[in-house]
């Protein structure tokens, strides 16, 4: 039990890493960049359709 | 993207704004706004009286309600809860609505039983805190029963927001909403696992912690750290997510930073706490990871921040008119300076020179004086008009008043609990030549006398400017321009100068 449970938070440690990389991956994958910076703009999209408006 | 708004004077975007057709829940969320101005004024109050009955004891009364012991944690709950909490509780609920167009979960009844819920949950910990009702337990103060009542009303917080989020018009949910949500789940969290304790009988105000000893202490301080982490953290960064772009009127320096930033906070800061229990009984691989963990924590605290002042690239100009971004920016400074300053102390050699000195509370107030305040006046300055549906804030030349009596307070106040606590930290460990202790306990709350004294006159100052605020946004309120006047006025006046 005891080996096992060192195993196990080890594993996790190491999946942790998997995760957070993977994440940073998704998120800075250069076709996506464009999309990320639509998506930053969106807040502000109320100001432009009071100047169409 | 937005130019003409852009080139508008920097009082007239509220003129700008547009109508909706969405019917967000906007009543409560004023009285948050209200809320957090009242309590933010009782919480710098009571600051400043323990503060003065640090340095003039006398002012302890003699009586045992009005005694620092039991001020203390309504000072400290005060500005952290009240002031914070209904900043964060307004403001999330706001943003929420707007970034995803839709109305909020529960609708009026929802945010009224959340604003009143919020408030008896604050009288009911002060006034337990002055008659000398607590867990004994740093921040988490308030006895079971008022623990209670915090949970359930948290849990409908949860769903209000959440349920906001589902029912929303717009596909991605804007990133300030991230760290709201993280804030309210992992708040909810602490919260029940650092409460969880046995009252003496039903009928009693008293209770029994379930953990004890040393586990006891690091439940308290993962609650504790995360409390800081999460709550004056994450829900903060929330509100500068928003309003920093919607002040500078541009999107977010580098919004794949903000996803990067919301995810390497979200990762390492519940391992920070151990470092509030170095040389303590605590086993040291715990300490030691904790120190690791709070280390590394430079590099989300400084890509916010970067995130956050580069935001205003292009459009520095805006900081020398608009007092209001001013405090949003000065506010990001702050959190850059105190999370680095943070890591610092976590590390074990400097945390034995640093730690139950005066560092600390100088440490804390730089962030919750600097970030967490500034970030609260900014937005409500910005948040003020909008929600009365006024052109601007009564008084440009008032906010920028109330911007240099707080940031002149806040020198004040760390840079005299910076001397104070590393001289006392020195003395403290300070050995004659025959190995004997150099100088008393009572010799070092002598020298720190001045300081102390010092340190009260910034937060005097602090105050100050927060009660030209409140004076600013009464008028506002009651005699502010209204959008529709600024629209009729529009085509040809110039905007209206300051006094």
């Amino acid at each position: 039990m005891h080996e096992l449970q060192s195993l196990f938070s080890s594993l996790w440690v190491a999946w942790f890493f998997v995760l957070f990389g993977g994440i940073l991956v998704w998120v800075l994958w250069p076709t996506r960049k464009k999309t990320w910076e639509e998506r930053g703009k969106m807040i502000l999209r109320d100001d432009d359709r009071a100047e169409k408006g | 993207m937005a130019s003409a708004s852009m080139a508008a004077s920097p009082g007239d975007w509220a003129a700008a704004r547009p109508r909706t057709e969405v019917a967000y829940v906007e009543a409560p969320i004023r009285a948050f706004a209200i809320a957090t101005m009242f309590w933010g004024i009782v919480g710098f109050l009571v600051g400043v009286v323990i503060a003065s009955q640090l340095a003039w004891p006398a002012l302890n009364l003699g009586l045992e309600w009005t005694s620092f012991g039991r001020l203390r944690p309504v000072h400290t709950s005060a500005v952290i809860f009240a002031f914070g909490g209904n900043a964060l509780l307004g403001t999330s609920l706001y943003i929420v609505q707007r970034t995803c167009r839709a109305r909020m979960w529960g609708g009026e009844e929802m945010g009224w039983w959340l604003f009143w819920g919020y408030q008896f949950f604050i009288v009911t910990a002060a006034l337990g805190y002055v008659l000398g009702v607590t867990q004994g337990k740093e921040y988490a103060e308030p006895e079971w029963f008022s623990d209670l009542w915090l949970t359930v009303l948290w849990v409908m917080y949860l769903l209000a927001f959440a349920g906001t989020i589902m029912r929303r018009e717009e596909p991605h949910i804007y990133v300030a909403n991230w760290f709201f949500l993280a804030f309210i789940i992992t708040v909810a969290l602490l919260h029940i696992g650092n409460n969880v304790s046995l009252p003496l009988a039903i009928t009693s105000t008293f209770s029994y912690a379930a953990p004890a000893g040393v586990q006891g202490a690091m439940i308290q301080w993962w609650y504790g750290h995360n409390a800081v982490g999460f709550f004056l953290t994450a829900g903060f960064l929330g509100m500068m997510y928003y309003f920093i772009p919607k002040q500078a009127q541009r999107p977010v320096y580098s919004y794949r930073l903000s996803i990067v930033h919301f995810w390497s906070i979200i990762f390492l800061y519940i391992w920070a706490g151990p470092h509030h229990l170095h040389y303590t009984a605590l086993p040291d691989w715990a300490q030691t990871l904790g120190m690791v963990f709070s280390v590394m924590l430079w590099m989300p605290s400084w890509g916010g921040m970067i995130n956050g002042i580069m935001t205003l690239s292009g459009a520095w100009d805006k900081l020398r008119t608009d007092a209001g971004l001013r405090f949003s920016v000065t506010a990001v400074a702050f959190y850059g300076m105190s999370t680095f300053e943070g890591p610092v102390m976590s590390i074990k050699a400097v945390n034995s020179l640093s730690h139950y000195t005066d560092w600390t509370i100088g440490h804390v107030h730089s962030g919750a004086l600097g970030w967490n305040g500034f970030i609260t006046f900014g937005a409500l300055y910005w948040l003020i008009p909008v929600l009365w549906k006024r052109a601007r804030m009564w008084s440009e030349a008032l906010i920028a008043w109330h911007f240099w009596l707080a940031t002149l307070g806040i020198v004040l106040y760390i840079t005299a609990m910076w001397v104070s606590g590393i001289m006392q930290g020195l003395m403290w460990r300070a050995y004659d030549e025959l190995g004997f202790l150099q100088y008393s306990f009572i010799e070092t709350v002598a020298a720190m006398h001045p300081y102390y004294v010092i340190r009260a006159m910034g937060g005097l100052l602090y105050l100050s400017g927060a009660l030209l605020m409140a004076w600013n946004v009464f008028k506002t309120i009651t005699a502010g321009e209204s959008v529709e006047e600024a629209r009729v006025a529009a085509p040809a006046a110039q905007p209206v100068p300051a006094e």
